[in-house]
């Protein structure tokens, strides 16, 4: 009753939800990997609108949450520099590193300067040829083709004072390391939409049939989600574990084929922390040896970065679905949006925050809550 | 930045050897570069994250995603102004966090 009349079209969300209750006869448990899934999901309320025998598991899919301390740290120590113009999305500023942020190191006089596209740091490298231009690459593979892309045009544009902190991760080693974990309770994997938008779905079939496990590509809308939802426990109830495009009208299984193509040609794959959940095998990009002139760590050359986490954080157990947010003892206390002790506080697609945002501190399930008419 | 939003191609032009677009996201007009969508042409939608344009799409999904982005302020939150936001976040009371 609180959501559904919010629901672009209540009586299609009314008849997914009739269809998934009438679907499922035991209990599942699914993850949704992506960050913006997990706002939209809380924001809208459907883990409560759902039987009570489904669960999702918010999984690690925010980059802003998993970009690993010690790049952050990095970044900071790089931002803080004379001469460097330090450029970033707009997400990062308020991630902690280990003994500050972004807004505290341009409060210090730094010169940290928010980005809409990558192309707008080159365009500033561009325009001061005397600076040092640094962008901050983080993200999945939806945002690893812009930096691609921009270290693209620098090279071939000759732009020598433009160089990259590149802390990029891929989804299906994590869902390879999520299904692996001797802990694991995932048995279904919602699929982020847009990071299939680029990289197609033809990595997923051998995953979903090493781990039995059904993975349906879906959206971000709560429709979407309903829908991905539904097929997913569909599914499941069949015993069936197959990948199911559940937003085509984003989604190509060849995915972007321009886009891939530039990616093989400036990133190599390579193990890559994340933060709270630790390192995991060929998780991410770097750039490739060819692009080694316009990799920040080659030319700021960071050393003695020595990283220090929050001991009280659960990030790390959050980020891989073994608690919810509400269970950390800081939450809500210690640990708010305004002075977050985990990167899952900070960015509004972090699990954390998205809880607190929209209150739930408990999640106590109600009859009310669960209603959905 | 997490986001992609679709939004309409309503000019197209070649700058430094690169096809770029003026792409309006209901009302807010940005650059948006279409090196990975080079064929779409005036008037069509894309998906366009970070100021590049991924995928695609069709006008009626485009219209009722932006629809509903506006209705719960993610399109503040995708191009209003970071800084403003970042201080807001670090000053506002808890209890004035809940909406
Ligand atoms: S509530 Fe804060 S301290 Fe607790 S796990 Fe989340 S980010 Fe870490």
């Amino acid at each position: 009753m609180k959501y559904i009349d919010e629901f672009q079209d209540p009586a299609l969300a009314r008849r997914l939800l009739d269809d998934i209750a009438g679907t499922v006869t035991r209990p599942w448990s699914m993850m949704e990997v992506c960050g913006g899934q997990t706002h939209s999901i809380i924001r809208h309320g459907i883990d409560q609108l759902l039987p009570e025998s489904i669960e999702l598991i918010h999984g690690p899919g925010c980059p802003v949450c998993v970009t690993p301390l010690e790049m952050i740290d990095k970044a900071l120590e790089i931002a803080a520099r004379p001469g460097v113009v330090f450029c970033s999305f707009g997400d990062m500023l308020r991630v902690p590193g280990s003994d500050r942020d972004l807004f505290r190191v341009k409060s210090d006089g730094g010169d940290v300067r928010v980005v809409y596209s990558p192309l707008d740091a080159l365009r500033i490298a561009q325009q001061a040829p005397d600076q040092q231009v640094v962008f901050f690459g983080v993200g999945f593979e939806t945002t690893a083709p812009a930096i691609a892309m921009v270290a693209h045009q620098a090279r071939r544009l000759g732009v020598r004072n433009f160089s990259l902190l590149v802390s990029h991760v891929r989804v299906p080693p994590a869902i390879e390391a999520i299904v692996r974990s001797p802990d694991c309770r995932v048995q279904a994997f919602l699929a982020a939409g847009h990071v299939c938008s680029v990289m197609g779905t033809l990595e997923y079939p051998a995953l979903a049939d090493t781990h039995k496990v059904p993975i349906v590509v879906t959206g971000f809308e709560p429709l979407d989600i309903l829908e991905g939802i539904r097929r997913a426990v569909r599914q499941l109830e069949r015993g069936e574990h197959r990948v199911e495009n559940a937003y085509p009208r984003a989604v190509r299984p060849q995915g972007n084929p321009v886009a891939l193509s530039v990616l093989r040609e400036v990133f190599t794959t390579t193990d890559r922390a994340w933060r709270g959940i630790g390192t995991i095998p060929d998780s991410g990009w770097r750039l490739s040896d060819a692009y080694r002139d316009y990799d920040a760590e080659h030319r700021f050359e960071v050393t003695g970065v020595a990283t220090v986490e929050p001991a009280v954080c659960r990030s790390g157990e959050v980020l891989q679905g073994l608690v919810k947010p509400h269970e950390c003892a800081a939450f809500g206390t210690a640990c708010t949006p305004r002075a977050p002790l985990g990167a899952t506080m900070v960015s509004s697609e972090g699990a954390c925050a998205a809880y607190y945002l929209y209150r739930r501190l408990a999640t106590p399930r109600t009859e009310e809550t669960a209603s959905v008419d | 930045m997490c986001l992609a939003v679709p939004g309409r191609v309503v000019g197209i032009e070649k700058r430094d050897g690169t096809p770029m677009a003026r792409v309006d996201f209901g009302g807010v007009v940005k650059d948006v570069c279409l090196a990975y969508l080079p064929e779409i042409e005036v008037g069509e939608y894309a998906i366009v994250h970070v100021g590049f344009a991924i995928q695609r799409l069709d006008e009626e999904s485009a219209l009722a995603t932006l629809r509903l982005f506006e209705r719960i302020g993610a399109l503040d939150e995708e191009f209003g102004d970071a800084w403003a936001r970042a201080a807001a976040e670090a000053e506002r009371a808890p209890e004035e966090e809940n909406r």
